[in-house]
């Protein structure tokens, strides 16, 4: 219940300047890169991914530092019954928030790199989907732990880089194919993976919950 | 206790030597740099070793809250760190002189220095906060998250590449390698797990009275 409205007021702080950011980063890519169509048209998934976990990683990073602002980390403390429901709903807030964030970066890579996204856009979706499932459970858990250390803004994206590989790794191996056009069969293998990971993330996320937010 | 395992640590230490040094043939191929697989293999399988523990006891401790598994936990991750390091410092020794390079971004190479990184930060972690109860519960939580993204990192790295020379040890089939090599191998496997045993050991010893001088 409360994470509908958890979302919607970070949709008017975090969002505003995640979009800012998508933006600037783009520029920053194509400082990078220069305007060699080529060049950007191979690292493009490689981009399009970097893109999505810097900007999760300042989004989601916030999502637990709000309830401290705010002092409500004592409350979430205090709430009566079981833990992974705050987890679930933290978790479906910062899904939607990313998804959100991703879907304008997407939108705003088919414009200032001229990409025709369009026909790939179902299978795209899929990927991206299961990439950000993954990286939110991971996120969210890694986030709550991280909200009460000293460095949290270091350690945040020191502990959940790693961790990350292997989905980085499928999602710009799949998103690969889907923008040269293949069918999603025949990435077949990475979106297991993918799948595999997010159950195994989300499962992990419920069930240690609990224990990170004990104190 | 503890020192009659550092002696027989010795003993076996020296008799992989002698064994790996001495006793082991001569590469055709590779000469006497492939000795080195002695130190190289063992270390590995010692890392692996050190960060199932860090596993089990991680477990054990968010169900039982024993100190003393927190304290197996984060002295088979400190050991385990070091080993993965050794791993990766034998392997480009290694394979300066086979490979022509010290390093490549081969897929077994990739999924060891993940790993190195993963457990480096679950140190860093630890090292971050004060409160020791709330360390040992992330860090419990952190080590059982890693171990589970052990076998994605190995898949997701394997099907991105691979050059790293198959595992000649563990493969079915008739092995292709001499008894002598075997029993070396095996020798130093044994020689590396005492030598864990014996630093998990005298680091718990350590943490317990460090526990015990600050409370």
């Amino acid at each position: 219940m409360w994470k509908d409205l958890l979302v919607e007021r970070r949709s008017k702080e975090t969002l505003n300047a995640l979009f800012f950011f998508a933006l600037l980063l783009l520029f920053v890519f194509e400082f990078a890169l220069g305007p060699d169509r080529e060049r950007l048209a191979g690292a493009l998934p490689g981009l399009l991914w970097l893109g999505f976990i810097l900007s999760g990683l300042l989004g989601l990073g916030r999502a637990f530092v709000v309830e401290r602002e705010n002092d409500c980390w004592e409350a979430l403390l205090l709430a009566p019954g079981d833990k992974s429901a705050i987890y679930v709903g933290k978790l479906a807030g910062n899904l939607l928030l990313m998804l959100v964030v991703e879907a304008m970066l997407l939108a705003l890579f088919g414009v200032f790199f001229n990409l025709d996204i369009v026909p790939a856009l179902p299978a795209l979706g899929v990927v991206i989907l299961l990439g950000t499932i993954g990286f939110a459970a991971i996120g969210t858990l890694f986030a709550a732990m991280t909200t009460q250390v000293r460095a949290r803004e270091l350690l945040f994206p020191v502990l959940l880089l790693p961790v990350q590989v292997p989905l980085l790794l499928a999602t710009v191996k799949a998103t690969e194919a889907v923008l040269l056009g293949e069918p999603l069969g025949a990435v077949a293998h990475w979106l297991k993976l993918l799948a595999a990971a997010d159950v195994l993330y989300v499962a992990v996320g419920v069930l240690t919950f609990d224990f990170v937010l004990e104190g | 206790m503890v020192r009659v395992l550092g002696a027989v640590t010795v003993v076996a230490l020296a008799a992989g030597l002698v064994a790996g040094l001495g006793l082991a043939p001569r590469e055709a191929t590779q000469g006497n740099v492939q000795r080195i697989m002695y130190l190289h293999v063992p270390s590995v399988w010692v890392a692996y070793l050190a960060f199932a523990v860090v596993f089990v006891a991680s477990i054990a401790y968010l169900a039982k809250r024993a100190e003393a598994a927190d304290q197996l936990a984060h002295a088979s991750a400190e050991v385990g760190v070091l080993f993965t390091g050794l791993t990766i410092a034998t392997g480009s020794i290694w394979g300066k002189p086979t490979w022509g390079t010290w390093w490549t971004w081969d897929a077994r190479l990739t999924s060891v220095s993940i790993l190195f990184v993963m457990y480096l930060g679950y140190l860093l972690l630890r090292g971050m906060i004060e409160d020791r109860e709330r360390g040992a519960r992330y860090a419990a939580v952190l080590g059982i998250v890693a171990a589970f993204n052990i076998p994605l990192v190995h898949f997701s790295v394997t099907w991105w590449r691979t050059l790293h020379q198959p595992p000649s040890l563990m493969k079915p089939g008739p092995g292709t390698m001499p008894p002598v090599i075997v029993a070396t191998l095996l020798v130093n496997f044994v020689a590396f797990s005492l030598l864990y045993a014996y630093f998990v050991a005298k680091r718990v010893r350590l943490l317990r009275r460090e526990a015990e001088a600050t409370s």
